[in-house]
């Protein structure tokens, strides 16, 4: 009868993807190139803008300590460090060597923990901050995302303007004040969690039940701060999406077909508003992954963030550049990959 | 049979702007009383308050619209319901099943990231319990054949469909549980005339089919003219006007539905076409009496202090109007 | 402008935290009438409860708290004012200019804006406080965040450039001869300011968190009372196993207070300004 009015071939169907394919993965790809290629680029040309020379600073600070040295031993000091922080040679041949070593993921030798090479210690610091980092994330984004939709649905109800109220309090904080009021809260005031580390001194990894919940009970603390600071965020940007998308078209036209309340909520408001939040998750996670450093600092949590702190404290350059750079890595790695998945959650990307 | 009554129907939006309490009288003490197995128009400028009163017969009332008085009754099983005595699960029940609404801007009611199958499934569920996923499935491709609508559009998502054929989709979403009673709110609006013309036809269809009732609200007196068997008249939220399709387009009685009337080309007619002088009042300012009074070319003195009664002058014919009392003889004159 | 204040003081969140700033900016101010220098130490014997000689005691290094607080709440604003006063200079200028240019320029600007924006911050940070640390004091701090500050206000800014942009009067403003200059600071700014002013207290914030955050790995200037190494020589004296909690709970609580209120600002200057809460608020007068 009236059928022929639209098209839906699937020869246009096939032309589309391919349009999509191009316009929308090829400069994602791109971009993640090019970001890596810059990020790096600007943390090997930073330590090197410094008005004072690392390896100068490194002599000075063993000076400090109360350590003889004398002048030709510094001579021959001088000449290794150069070779070990990659300053010999001009910038030219350094810029090459850099990359060089980048492609080996060979960061060098740490200072710190000398001559531990620097991957070495990010590989043992990786995964804790990685579990840590992924599953805190995934919490706090769901949760602060389920619970804000539903405030921001059921606007008037009594308890939401109360978690409200709550997060207007929770949300400025930044995360060191934050982890380090719950670690004297609840470790020196209530003595209910260790106080620091990622297990009990001296213990051996193993997959046993006893090591898992040792391995949780220090991680609980570090994870509650982020999940809280986390899902504060989320639950706000939540709640202002979904009282826009509560005035869609689509919505007030469920609510006209007697569809069920809980089912609106959930797949008519909160499945659209995640769309943005989505989006958001990736332009924050370098936010995340900052604060879940400074959360582990606090804790000691033995992730890449007490790495980081040991590698200021002694001025081991080679260490923090290795941390910068898989940070930036893993985090344009982590926005490529959202990036690439969102066109599963938002079905109309492909006909832009 | 009466299928849906409204008795002196009052509903107004009160807002609050700038400090100061202002009321949109959108609908003014409308009586209605729809008939089973036919098609009611209502016809009307924009701004008359005929989306308004749609709402309000559904009971779709929200802030900052509210009921001032009046009430409303559905006929379901030789049984009166007074619809706004219903708790709001008892609402929720009723919709879809008795009465479905199609809402203005029917393009885009529809729920971007879900398939239409899963939609149509959400509005079966809500309301039919226990079919599964296969059950539902094949009613709604079932449904959708017998309305002429190709069964792949099912798995298609809505962008993905132009506007004509969401349209289509949705009315056929509103015929989905065989309501007794289906509103329509402009819904060939916004579409090209060869889209239009599908529409009317899918409605058409589906009131032969399921012998229901439908409620069809638009400015188009064209669209009146094709599909409906009644048409009432709104003005400024009045009903001054009611009465058979034919009655209205060749023997008008109210003078804002002659103007309405012959505003209209006729084919062949090449003279120049006269619309009511002046433009419809603010339904926050009304004027007293009866509304039209200031366009109204036949005016006296009792239509700027009285609003006339909506009375039956014969042969199921209503109007508002003193000229059907007093007036006959000072047009004569 | 009295009114606008007015309306603002309507809100309780307004209302609160200006106080609550009002009240912080004068116990920095105090700072002015200390009786001891703060980078001096013993000048007070060590690990004094709170008394009316020591309003909070004093701490490991001999110093009396309560003064020691005043200053550091005074070095922090410092800190932040100047991180937030110049981030919003650069954010405004690449706001503008993006905005208004257009095309090449504004891709190339929103490029930067966006990878300072996704980057890890903090590392870049540390990286380059690591650098100066020497130099390091309340300036140059402030001066480095604010070099990172500035990226989602000029997004900010930007998008109501374009926004203005399309407007009339830019173009009744271009055809009678007004320079691109004269234009953008005569027509825009008004629109502009109002933004700037509560990104600039969010920025503040941000600034003084960050602080804070330095401090704990030493990239600060320890001797220099701010909240931040307030904090710092605090905990590195372990001020939690000795029990000196004044010690440490003055600056953590002075910041928790300052932060919630710079925020509490912020939402309710941005809710004020913002068309659409605008309109509900006047329905509920």
């Amino acid at each position: 009868m009236l059928g022929g009015y639209f098209l839906f071939a699937s020869e246009k169907e096939e032309a589309l993807t391919f349009t999509f394919v191009r316009r929308y993965f090829i400069p994602r790809l791109i971009q993640y190139f090019l970001v890596i290629f810059l990020g790096i680029t600007a943390v090997f040309f930073i330590p090197r803008f410094a008005p004072t020379d690392p390896v100068q600073r490194t002599i000075a600070e063993l000076r400090s300590r109360g350590t003889y040295l004398d002048p030709a031993t510094v001579q021959d000091m001088v000449d290794d460090l150069r070779e070990l922080y990659g300053l010999g040679g001009s910038w030219l041949e350094q810029y090459g060597t850099f990359w060089k070593r980048v492609f080996t993921v060979d960061f060098g030798i740490s200072f710190f923990q000398f001559p531990t090479p620097v991957i070495d210690l990010i590989r043992t610091a990786l995964p804790w901050t990685l579990s840590l980092l992924i599953l805190t994330t995934m919490l706090s984004w769901v949760i602060g995302n389920v619970i804000g939709g539903v405030a921001g649905y059921f606007a008037r109800n009594r308890w939401l303007r109360i978690l409200d109220s709550i997060a207007m309090v929770i949300r400025p904080m930044p995360y060191y004040i934050f982890a380090l009021a719950l670690l004297i809260l609840f470790t020196y005031v209530l003595r209910w969690f260790p106080i620091a580390g990622g297990t009990a001194i001296g213990r051996k990894a193993a997959f046993n039940l006893d090591f898992i919940l040792d391995v949780l009970k220090h991680a609980f603390l570090p994870a509650l701060s982020l999940v809280i600071l986390g899902g504060v965020i989320w639950f706000q940007t939540m709640k202002l999406i979904v009282q826009n998308v509560n005035a869609e078209d689509f919505v007030q036209y469920a609510k006209l077909g007697g569809i069920k309340e809980r089912r609106i909520v959930f797949r008519y408001v909160i499945r659209n508003a995640m769309l943005p939040q989505v989006t958001g998750l990736g332009l924050s996670l370098g936010q995340i992954l900052s604060g879940a450093l400074i959360t582990e600092i606090v804790f000691s949590y033995p992730g890449l963030g007490t790495l980081l702190f040991h590698a200021i404290i002694t001025g081991d350059y080679n260490l923090i550049m290795g941390i910068t750079a898989i940070s930036i890595l893993a985090i344009t790695t982590m926005i490529l990959v959202i990036d690439l998945l969102y066109p599963l959650w938002d079905p109309r990307v492909k006909y832009r | 049979m009466s299928v849906l009554t409204a008795e002196k129907l009052k509903s107004f939006y009160v807002l609050d702007i700038l400090g100061a309490e202002k009321v949109v009288k959108a609908v003014n003490e409308v009586d209605l009383e729809i008939r089973e197995n036919e098609i009611y128009g209502i016809a009307g400028e924009s701004g008359c308050g005929k989306t308004t009163l749609l709402k309000a017969l559904y009971a779709s009332i929200e802030p900052p619209l509210r009921l001032i008085s009046g009430r409303v009754f559905y006929v379901r099983d030789s049984q009166e319901i007074d619809v706004y005595s219903l708790s709001k699960e008892e609402k929720r029940r009723l919709r879809w099943e008795y009465i479905a609404y199609i809402p203005q801007g029917a393009m885009s009611v529809l729920n971007p990231v879900i398939k239409l199958k899963q939609t149509y499934r959400d509005f079966l569920d809500s309301h039919v319990a226990g079919k599964t996923k296969k059950e539902a499935f094949d009613m709604t491709r079932e449904h959708i054949n017998k309305l002429g609508l190709p069964a792949k559009i099912l798995d298609a998502y809505p962008h993905q469909l132009s506007g004509g054929m969401r349209q289509r989709v949705t009315i056929a979403l509103a015929a989905l549980l065989k309501p007794r009673i289906m509103f329509a709110d402009e819904p060939t609006t916004a579409l090209d005339v060869v889209v239009q013309r599908g529409v009317i036809q899918l409605l058409k269809g589906i009131q032969e089919i399921l012998g229901n009732t439908i409620v069809l609200v638009t400015h188009d007196m064209g669209v009146h003219a094709n599909l409906t068997d009644r048409i009432g008249i709104m003005y400024a939220g009045k009903m001054i006007e009611e009465a058979k399709t034919e009655e209205i387009f060749g023997n008008s009685l109210h003078p804002y539905t002659q103007y309405l009337i012959n505003s209209l080309p006729k084919f062949g007619d090449k003279g120049s076409r006269e619309s009511a002088p002046g433009s419809p009042p603010s339904l926050v300012d009304l004027p007293s009496g009866c509304p039209f009074h200031p366009r109204c070319p036949y005016a006296f003195d009792i239509c700027t202090e009285q609003m006339p009664e909506f009375l039956d002058v014969g042969n199921h014919h209503k109007v508002a109007c003193w000229l059907m009392k007093e007036g006959k003889d000072a047009i004569a004159s | 402008m009295v009114r606008v204040v007015k309306d603002l003081f309507k809100d309780y969140r307004f209302a609160f935290s200006f106080s609550i700033f009002c009240l912080l900016v004068i116990f920095a101010a105090l700072s002015t009438f200390s009786p001891y220098d703060p980078t001096f130490w013993f000048h007070a014997p060590r690990n004094l409860p709170a008394s009316w000689t020591h309003f909070l005691g004093t701490n490991s290094k001999g110093q009396d708290i309560f003064w020691q607080a005043t200053f550091a709440i005074r070095n922090s604003l410092i800190i932040s004012v100047i991180a937030g006063v110049v981030s919003r200079v650069i954010a405004v200028l690449v706001g503008l200019v993006a905005g208004y240019r257009g095309r090449t320029t504004d891709r190339v600007l929103m490029f930067i804006s966006d990878g300072l924006l996704v980057m890890p911050l903090f590392l870049i940070i540390v990286l380059l406080a690591m650098l100066v640390r020497e130099r390091m004091n309340l300036v140059n701090l402030g001066l480095l965040l604010a070099f990172f500050g500035w990226a989602w206000d000029a997004r900010v800014i930007r998008s109501q450039v374009l926004s203005l942009r399309e407007r009339e009067f830019t173009q009744t403003a271009i055809l009678s001869g007004t320079g691109t200059l004269k234009l953008v600071i005569k027509e825009y700014l008004p629109f502009v300011t109002p933004l700037v002013f509560s990104t600039l207290i969010n920025n503040m914030s941000w600034a003084i968190g960050m602080e804070i955050t330095l401090s704990i790995v030493g990239l600060t200037n320890m001797d220099i009372p701010t909240l931040g190494t307030m904090l710092q020589w605090a905990i590195s004296y372990q001020s939690l196993l000795l029990g000196l909690w004044t010690w440490l709970l003055t600056p953590v609580i002075l910041s928790i207070f300052l932060f919630i209120a710079l925020y509490w600002l912020s939402v309710s200057i941005s809710e004020y300004l913002d068309p659409r809460t605008r309109v509900q608020r006047v329905g509920e007068k």
